[in-house]
């Protein structure tokens, strides 16, 4: 299979200071990789210099052979133009109806009709479930219907990578088993490749289909693999500590 | 659209369209229309099969188009077949035939009948009514217990404001009053040089700095800054449901938020107000005795015999008036904000306006009442 992200040898921090060193890992297309980990052990740092917010301090992150942080500003928002992103609360706009949310990303990259728009807009809605809710303001809605929507937004132009950041976060149970079903849908619907930053167990072994393990005293990844394989298969305490929920810790 | 459509009319009463090309939302989309005109063009169609040529690029962009097309082709009874297009592109479309999704996905409802408006209107103008009396009655209530040492009250936040409301404003409020002095120095010059009256500019300057102008202006400059920043401040809080957590822990948000502002500004806009005085009164003197030539012995004289202790207490108490205002304008418009961005600005923005039209309003109040018992 065809890999479209290449993290090679990256090192992250603030003002100098350290948080990850020497990251290495591939996401192959269509395929669901999880970043993992303990609290304050860098995911979401790792998540915003993939994202385009923070640069690394050292290595390279290569989307389909290109380096992200090398090209000219051009080619980095052309770049970015291809992610969609779904944060934690879902980072709404809270003057803009649903539909509006959905469609500012249309309006500004796409040459479509306003009527070709404005179906697509609801079309995104109705594919995470809110299409009845396209009038509705954010501030209307439950914090699950938040996500939602914002993942509808994420979707807008069909992205070729979806990153999630902790998208179980603050959601019951049933509605976090929601939106991993939601992420497998859109990878099987739009065939896009998905990356998520979580800790929650019962989602990374419901979507991953790869995994990169972080840890906060290393300042680095200490496994890779699918999180069954991880399970099953590794002797490193910390791994099995994290994904048995320190149940197992040889 | 041709070079991404061929239609093939070989076949009695059914239209072939092959697709190809890019499809893709940054590509471009062909519209539904100038499709649907060409199927529809010839009478007896009754069906369109849609397929695609190799290479054919899509995205939602063409689920978008279908779902038109469709819905176009539904009002002349064409049926619509899709069975030669790529597997997902069926998926997304079928998913797209949801009620939900096929009805636009709008609020529905009647119309609202015009009584129920006007009724509308004159409950939310009651409720807005009573609620700014529960809010007043609060704050009553919470002074009360600080006067009784029961409050929960911190006196760090309290001095923290008493900074950002005072000591802060300084440059603003010098640069504006002392501008406001030169103005009304160069207007009463130019009305009373015709008179050879030209000192009296002192006498002017001096009572409207002094009794009025120096509090009004000081109180539409901090309804801009503080008021504003309050209303900022405990928006943000509603919004981040800072306050709700101080409501649990059983403290009142008005004992603990609103009255140390209140008290804060109540404290600072009298003592603004004087330095406000002040440098107004010192514009003028400066345009007077610099540009227009008035001696300026005489001027400061002119200017202690004018302005009298009446006036002065009479400035003082427009500007404590005006802080209660400002401060009650900008913590109401704070906690009653909504919990959104967009909730915090409006707050802001009305916070900012209430203040300015009390104050003006309270102006004209005293100036009403000054006048009648005749100060």
């Amino acid at each position: 299979m065809e890999t479209v992200i290449e993290v090679k040898n990256l090192d992250l921090g603030y003002d100098g200071f350290p948080v990850l060193r020497g990251i290495d890992f591939s996401v192959k297309k269509g395929e669901v990789f999880v970043i993992m980990g303990g609290s304050g052990c860098g995911k979401s740092t790792l998540l915003k210099a993939m994202i385009g917010l923070n640069p690394p301090q050292k290595g390279e992150i290569l989307y389909g052979g290109v380096d992200f942080w090398k090209a000219d500003e051009q080619r980095r928002q052309e770049m970015m133009r291809r992610f969609g992103v779904l944060y934690q609360g879902g980072a709404l706009w809270s003057s803009l109806t649903l539909q509006e949310n959905v469609a500012l990303p249309l309006q500004m990259y796409s040459s479509l009709s306003a009527p070709q728009i404005q179906d697509l807009a609801i079309l995104k809605l109705g594919l995470v479930g809110l299409g009845a809710y396209a009038d509705f303001y954010p501030v209307e809605l439950s914090g699950g219907m938040k996500k939602r929507a914002g993942l509808a937004r994420a979707i807008a132009l069909d992205p070729d990578i979806i990153f999630f950041d902790e998208p179980s976060a603050g959601l019951d149970p049933l509605s976090s088993r929601a939106l991993d079903d939601l992420i497998l849908e859109l990878r099987d619907n739009l065939g896009a490749t998905i990356v998520v930053v979580t800790h929650e167990l019962a989602s990374i072994f419901a979507i991953a289909d790869n995994s990169l393990l972080l840890d906060a005293d290393s300042g680095g990844a200490i496994a890779q693999g699918s999180p069954g394989n991880l399970l099953t298969g590794s002797k490193d305490p910390r791994v099995t500590g994290f994904l048995t929920r320190g149940e197992k810790r040889s | 659209m041709p070079d991404k459509i061929v239609f093939d009319y070989s076949k009695e009463g059914l239209v072939r369209v092959e697709l190809s090309g890019d499809w893709r939302i940054t590509a471009g989309c062909p519209l539904a229309e100038e499709a649907f005109s060409r199927i529809s063009s010839r009478g007896g169609i009754s069906g369109a099969e849609l397929s695609v040529s190799p290479g054919f690029k899509w995205d939602s962009a063409f689920v978008s188009f279908l779902i038109q097309l469709e819905h176009l082709l539904k009002e002349k009874k064409i049926a619509l077949s899709v069975t030669g297009l790529p597997e997902h592109a069926q998926k997304l479309f079928l998913i797209a035939q949801h009620p939900q999704i096929a009805h636009g996905g709008h609020r529905e409802g009647p119309k609202e009948p015009f009584f129920d408006i006007v009724g509308g209107g004159i409950l939310r103008t009651k409720y807005a009514f009573l609620s700014v009396l529960e809010f007043l009655g609060e704050i009553v209530i919470s002074f009360n217990r600080l006067f009784r040492g029961r409050a929960f009250f911190r006196k760090d936040d309290f001095f923290l404001i008493v900074q950002r409301c005072g000591i802060d404003a300084l440059g603003l409020v010098s640069l504006i009053t002392l501008l406001v002095g030169v103005i009304l120095a160069f207007i009463g010059a130019i009305q009373l040089r015709m008179f050879g009256a030209q000192i009296y500019i002192a006498d002017i300057v001096g009572i409207a700095m002094v009794r009025v102008m120096g509090a009004v202006m000081t109180a539409v400059l901090m309804s801009g800054r503080t008021g504003a920043s309050f209303a900022a401040e405990l928006g943000i809080m509603q919004s981040n449901e800072e306050i709700d957590a101080l409501k649990t822990l059983g403290v009142s948000p008005v004992e603990f938020l609103v009255v140390p502002r209140i008290l804060a500004l109540a404290v600072m806009m009298p003592l603004l107000t004087l330095y406000a005085d002040l440098m107004g009164i010192i514009g003028g003197f400066v345009i007077s005795t610099a540009i227009l030539g008035l001696n300026p012995v005489e001027y400061i004289n002119h200017t202690l015999s004018a302005v009298s202790l009446t006036n002065l207490w009479l400035g003082l108490i427009h500007s404590f008036v005006f802080g209660l205002i400002i401060s009650v304008s900008g913590c109401y418009r704070g906690l009653k904000c909504e919990r959104s961005s967009a909730g915090v600005g409006e707050a802001t923005t009305s916070a900012v306006v209430t203040a300015i039209t009390y104050i003006v309003i309270a102006t004209a109040v005293i100036t009403f009442v000054c006048q009648i018992i005749g100060v």
